[in-house]
């Protein structure tokens, strides 16, 4: 008996693809579309904890680092902490982020109680009179601090950007030129002529013609190709991921980081919105995800991507609001042609904005139809939410991992929110759940004092 | 018979053995090893405050910007304190023989105040005593370690305006050459 269990449990193990028995609880909402990818975290069946440490980093160390990681593992190591490693060991991720442990798992997945800056922070009033009596779990909870990413709010930021009027100039967004700077300078030759193809195919051509590709001069043979070698390209009828690639290198890495297409990065076959908790149109349940989903298949309209794309699966509280809303209604007003399309705002100006690389020499990893692997490029000089005062030789993107710019909320705060609004108001706003349900139609309902203390402890 | 002289040629080739391992090393003496990483340490720390600093920063030829959010602003660069703090860090990537930190019983960062007994009592007896170094062991965690302090001195005016104009600094009186803290180094026993 225990050898027959032994032994299905091995072939689960080594071999099956389906290894939902030997999950030992659900993934959090960040991993739920990974969990079965077990090699994806524990990379080594028989390392300790530096394993998983080691995972995590590898999938979020470059966020990190572009968050100006507040607490790294490195401020911890010093021995002088031994006394406070005892009660957290924030040398490990997994220390506040246990996983498969969904039903104790918090916002952010933390899976620690919400008193965690006490432990380490506990005198703060002490030194600072105006945090003196606070709740001691409301540091993280209130809109004025975050473990990891504090751009947004530290106190020389809070000082230098406040009292401001809420509502500024509206920003015009950047063109999005990463992929006519680093796309190949050469183009596959099909087999099959290009001419043919759009004489056989009256609607997609035209469609092709009014793109940024007809524009450009990538016909059919651009997408619709496959094989190495550029002479003996052969025609592909479905192109896929590795096809847009070939130009879009930047914009496929976000969208294998991002929600969108973190489940086809690990091996599995595209995410579709079932398989999420969050809510979704009916009809749209069953549709895998890929780049046509939201560009369409030969018109790539990026307008349409940017919001009715969006619309057409999401179907949460927040995205329902949406057109009714200040933002949405720009985004009418730009779609039916009565504001320019750079002041509009669509789902994608805050969720997939805008990235500048300030060093147009980019060393973007070389990207080849059939190559889905995409070989990570920490870019010192890319930032986020310049786009509107890019210089001439920037290179920009759109940031195509949602998640860069979503949780925690703050993260949205300086390449979103304060293109237009100040930032007491974008702190204000985004620490109001009811207005961010009705997708901010209105004004915030309750005021974070930290710009205040911050500003009145200077002046002191 | 047969079976004793086995076993006492068997014994005689096990001490043999042993006595064949290389001979004892003394290895260098703590003090000497904590002297010497200081001694580094500090000409490191000297030259980027004065030669990077002072002479780029603003008061100098004003083409870098030494700021506590360095990275947040156009040719920002690392405060002497970061910089010192970041080797640090780095080092302690690289390996676990030793650490080190810069610590002030005036911190402008209230986390680079002393916490351990022997963090306390060194930073106040080489502020006490100009010029001399402090060294004892201490038990943190299950780790018992040698640890010295060594005094950090106010080399160039960068230093003392920058700490006495901050706002979170507890001493707005700081000399040149005055004691404005240390540096503790800590190797494990």
């Amino acid at each position: 008996m225990t050898l027959a269990i032994a032994g299905y449990f091995s072939f689960v193990l080594l071999k099956a693809e389906d290894k939902s028995e030997l999950l030992i609880g659900e993934a959090s909402h960040g991993h739920f579309q990974i969990e079965l990818a077990c090699s994806s975290c524990h990379t080594d069946a028989f390392g300790g904890g530096e394993v998983i440490q080691s995972a995590c980093v590898d999938c979020h160390g470059d966020d990190l680092a572009l968050a100006h990681d507040s607490h790294p593992r490195k401020k911890f190591t010093d021995p002088r902490n031994a006394d406070l490693l005892e009660v957290i060991d924030a040398r490990q991720c997994v220390s506040c982020h246990t996983e498969h442990q969904k039903e104790q798992t918090h916002p952010m997945g933390v899976t620690l109680p919400e008193d965690y800056c006490y432990h380490c922070h506990q005198d703060i009033g002490e030194s600072r009179l105006s945090h003196q009596g606070l709740a001691f779990d409301s540091c993280a909870s209130a809109g004025c601090h975050n473990y990891h990413d504090n751009r947004a709010l530290y106190e020389d930021f809070l000082v230098e950007n406040s009292g401001q009027p809420w509502l500024q100039v509206v920003a015009r967004l950047a063109d999005s030129n990463h992929a006519a700077n680093q796309a190949p300078t050469r183009l596959p030759v099909q087999i099959a002529d290009s001419q043919v193809q759009r004489q056989q195919h009256d609607t997609i051509t035209g469609q092709w013609l009014l793109s940024a590709h007809g524009r450009a001069g990538v016909d059919c043979a651009g997408c619709h190709t496959q094989g190495s070698d550029m002479d003996q390209a052969e025609w592909l009828e479905k192109p896929g991921l590795a096809q847009c690639q070939s130009c879009h290198a930047l914009e496929t890495r976000g969208y294998l980081d991002g929600k969108h297409g973190m489940k086809l990065a690990a091996g599995f076959s595209a995410v579709t919105p079932q398989d999420s908790t969050l809510q979704f149109q009916s009809q749209a349940l069953h549709e895998p995800q890929g780049c046509t989903s939201c560009h369409g298949a030969h018109d790539f309209d990026t307008q349409n991507a940017a919001v009715g794309a969006c619309l057409s699966c999401h179907d949460d509280e927040h995205s329902r609001a949406f057109l009714n809303s200040p933002h949405g209604r720009l985004a009418q007003a730009a779609i039916d042609g009565s504001k320019p399309w750079a002041e509009a705002v669509t789902c994608a100006t805050c969720h997939m904005p805008r990235m500048t690389h300030k060093n147009p020499g980019l060393n973007f990893a070389a990207a080849t139809p059939g190559n889905l692997s995409l070989e990570k490029t920490v870019d010192g000089g890319a930032s986020l939410g310049e786009g509107h005062e890019a210089t001439e030789n920037a290179v920009i993107s759109v940031v195509h991992n949602q998640n860069l710019t979503l949780r925690p909320n703050e993260k949205m705060i300086r390449p979103v929110c304060m293109s237009c609004h100040s930032l007491e108001f974008a702190i204000d706003a985004l620490a109001d759940e009811t207005l961010i349900r009705n997708n901010f139609s209105g004004n915030p309902k309750q005021h974070i004092e930290s710009v205040d203390w911050a500003v009145k402890r200077v002046k002191h | 018979m047969k079976k004793t002289l086995m076993t006492l040629a068997m014994a005689t080739v096990a001490v043999g053995l042993t006595g064949c391992g290389e001979p004892e090393s003394k290895g260098v003496d703590p003090k000497i090893y904590t002297d010497s990483l200081f001694a580094v340490m500090k000409a490191d720390r000297t030259n980027y405050t004065k030669l990077v600093v002072k002479r780029l920063g603003p008061a100098g030829a004003n083409v870098i910007k030494p700021d506590e959010h360095w990275k947040d602003i156009d040719n920002g660069t690392l405060l002497p304190a970061q910089m010192f703090r970041a080797g640090a860090e780095a080092v302690a990537e690289m390996t676990d023989d030793f650490t080190y930190s810069l610590q002030s019983i005036w911190p402008i960062n209230s986390q680079n105040a002393p916490k351990t007994d022997m963090e306390k009592k060194g930073l106040e007896y080489i502020a006490a005593n100009p010029g001399e170094n402090f060294y004892g062991e201490e038990k943190l965690g299950d780790t018992t370690y040698f640890t010295a302090v060594y005094p950090d001195v106010a080399v160039s005016d960068a230093c003392t305006s920058c700490h006495n104009d901050h706002k979170d600094s507890p001493k707005s009186d700081f000399q040149l050459g005055e004691v404005m803290g240390g540096v503790v180094i800590r190797v494990p026993l």
